[in-house]
């Protein structure tokens, strides 16, 4: 399963994640090894205890792993930096801050100047289609919009890599399917690597390069799929057959995992 | 029994600082301003509710003026009243006395909440200062501050400390409770945003915790007021040289039910006007917050 290349951007090493509970030590991530490249854009999907978000906020910096080592840019990750950026699924906007001051949270605490803070925060609120609404507070937005703004917040620290933990998964299933549309278009036009989490098997392949499937008791990488179809990802493409095909293979990895059938039976 | 349960007993905390909404609509369109309505449905409109209340204030001093022509326990009406109140207010003696009561609520109750507000967050912050305050705290507010005068007179004479001592415990009892409700309830997820933008802990205090309590910091600074207000005149009824308490009791001795009720009145409407004053500072405060 492992998969190591010398130009990873994240390298997880052998990673292992415990977590005591009233008393009782589990395991939430297993011998994890999986390397992203630079610019890569991979989905973590999996079912609910598979350790996903727990190998997500390992990556972040916000996690200290039992064992083993999560590596950015060959540099082991000590704690949150600039350089990765987190979307969280319940936005976390800071409700008392306007848009505009939201996205510029980061920059002022990276001491930019004013007046360059305001061309950064302009041009990431019209990436992320919000110039708008830059003086509302984030209570008069919809929930898509919130988590555009999450998303222009990340990205205006300029950070090499992306974390997004399930952001769409808050959403109805309209707004989520115009969303990673429009994530992938900024992805596009402002290249990051993206390591997404996602239980939505549709998602995960219409955004990635690459799914990994992660396995639950213990957390663990399952199975990797690569998705070979071109960006820019069109409507056309998801209706496709050879999406179908891949949508089906990444199903059956995610609900016939011989753990789980083992289970029903 | 946990903290939380404790102080919900004592207060209705204020909506908690949600990130999340469910019901999110399309992509483009903010959320739709929710319409307020009773529970039959039907929507009062502003002036229909004020007209209501001018009508039940109205009918309240009508069965007043009642009450007292049928001659019950010696009530006086309110024309009665009304003189009386101007001619306290002529004299002085009203301007006077209600000067010295809200010099010595707002005395306790500025030092009160000054004080609390980084009690309150010592609590909150860090698990060794919360150890040893909150015993204390959990203590002391068992007690009702004015059952603590006749031990504070002893020590402290009957000049103006005691009595702004007694508002002070009132007031800072109240709220430093809520500041530390505040403080534990901040979102983790909003202190773990900041972090990854780059913030130590100085800036997530700062700029995460204590804007993020503000509305339970206001909420017992209310709380906080009101309780001093309650325990200024009391404490005034037991041994003060003036104040609207003492002037009551004043008058208590001579029969005087004009006196008193004027002084009753007075009471009520800075009572009032204090808590609607903090209401409103509170809402332009707080009008970040999502209400339901």
């Amino acid at each position: 399963m492992t998969n190591t290349t010398n130009n990873a951007m994240i390298r997880f090493e052998d990673l292992r994640q415990e977590f005591t509970l009233t008393g009782n030590t589990f395991t939430a991530l297993d011998g994890v090894n999986l390397d992203i490249a630079d610019g890569e854009f991979v989905t973590v999907v999996g079912p609910s205890g598979c350790g996903k978000s727990t190998m997500l906020n390992a990556a972040a910096g916000l996690l200290e792993p039992t064992s083993g080592r999560v590596m950015v840019d060959d540099r082991p990750v000590t704690g949150p930096s600039t350089r990765t950026g987190v979307i969280f699924q319940q936005y976390a906007l800071f409700p008392w801050l306007t848009v505009r001051k939201n996205v510029e949270f980061g920059l002022e605490l990276k001491k930019v100047p004013a007046k360059e803070r305001r061309t950064i925060v302009d041009h990431y609120l019209e990436l992320v289609g919000l110039s708008h609404f830059a003086e509302a507070l984030p209570k008069e937005l919809s929930g898509g919009m919130k988590q555009r703004c999450a998303i222009a917040r990340a990205y205006a620290v300029n950070p090499e890599i992306l974390l997004m933990d399930e952001p769409f998964g808050a959403l109805d299933a309209l707004t989520r399917v115009h969303m990673q549309e429009q994530l992938l278009e900024t992805w596009t036009k402002e290249r990051r690597t993206v390591m997404f989490v996602t239980h939505d098997v549709d998602e995960s392949v219409f955004l990635a390069s690459r799914v990994i499937v992660m396995a639950a008791r213990p957390g663990r990488i399952f199975k990797e799929i690569k998705i070979d179809l071109p960006y820019p990802r069109t409507e056309k493409m998801r209706l496709s057959d050879e999406f179908a095909k891949l949508r089906s293979e990444v199903w059956a990895a995610v609900y016939h995992q011989p753990g789980v059938a083992e289970a029903h039976q | 029994m946990a903290p939380k349960d404790t102080v919900n007993s004592v207060y209705t905390p204020p909506a908690p600082v949600s990130t999340a909404t469910r019901n999110d609509a399309l992509a483009d369109s903010p959320p739709a301003p929710r319409k307020k309505a009773d529970k039959t449905g039907r929507k009062l409109n502003r002036k229909t509710l004020l007209a209501i209340n001018i009508v039940s204030v109205i009918a309240g001093l009508a069965a007043w003026t009642a009450f007292s022509a049928v001659g019950i326990v010696g009530l006086p009406g309110p024309l009665e009243v009304l003189i009386r109140g101007g001619e306290v207010l002529a004299d002085g003696t009203l301007g006077e006395d209600t000067g010295a009561s809200l010099a010595r609520v707002l005395s306790g109750f500025l030092i009160g909440s000054l004080l609390a507000i980084p009690v309150g967050f010592i609590m909150g912050w860090y698990q060794v200062g919360r150890a040893i305050i909150e015993p204390w705290v959990q203590f002391f507010r068992t007690i009702p501050p004015l059952a603590l005068l006749p031990l504070v007179m002893v020590t402290m004479g009957i000049g103006e400390t005691p009595k702004i001592f007694v508002i002070f415990l009132a007031a800072f009892l109240s709220c430093v409770i809520s500041t530390y409700q505040g403080v534990v309830s901040v979102d983790k997820t909003l202190i773990n945003a900041a972090r990854v933008l780059g913030a130590g802990s100085y800036v997530i205090f700062m700029r995460v915790v204590v804007p993020a309590s503000s509305p339970f910091i206001l909420v017992g600074m209310r709380i906080g007021l009101g309780a001093g207000w309650a325990t200024v005149v009391a404490a005034e009824l037991i041994a003060a040289p003036n104040g609207l308490g003492m002037r009551m009791q004043q008058a208590q001795q001579f029969y005087d039910m004009p006196t008193i009720l004027v002084n009753v009145i007075v009471i009520g409407i800075l009572g009032l006007v204090m808590d609607r004053l903090l209401l409103m500072i509170e809402a332009h405060l707080t009008r970040w917050q999502e209400r339901r």
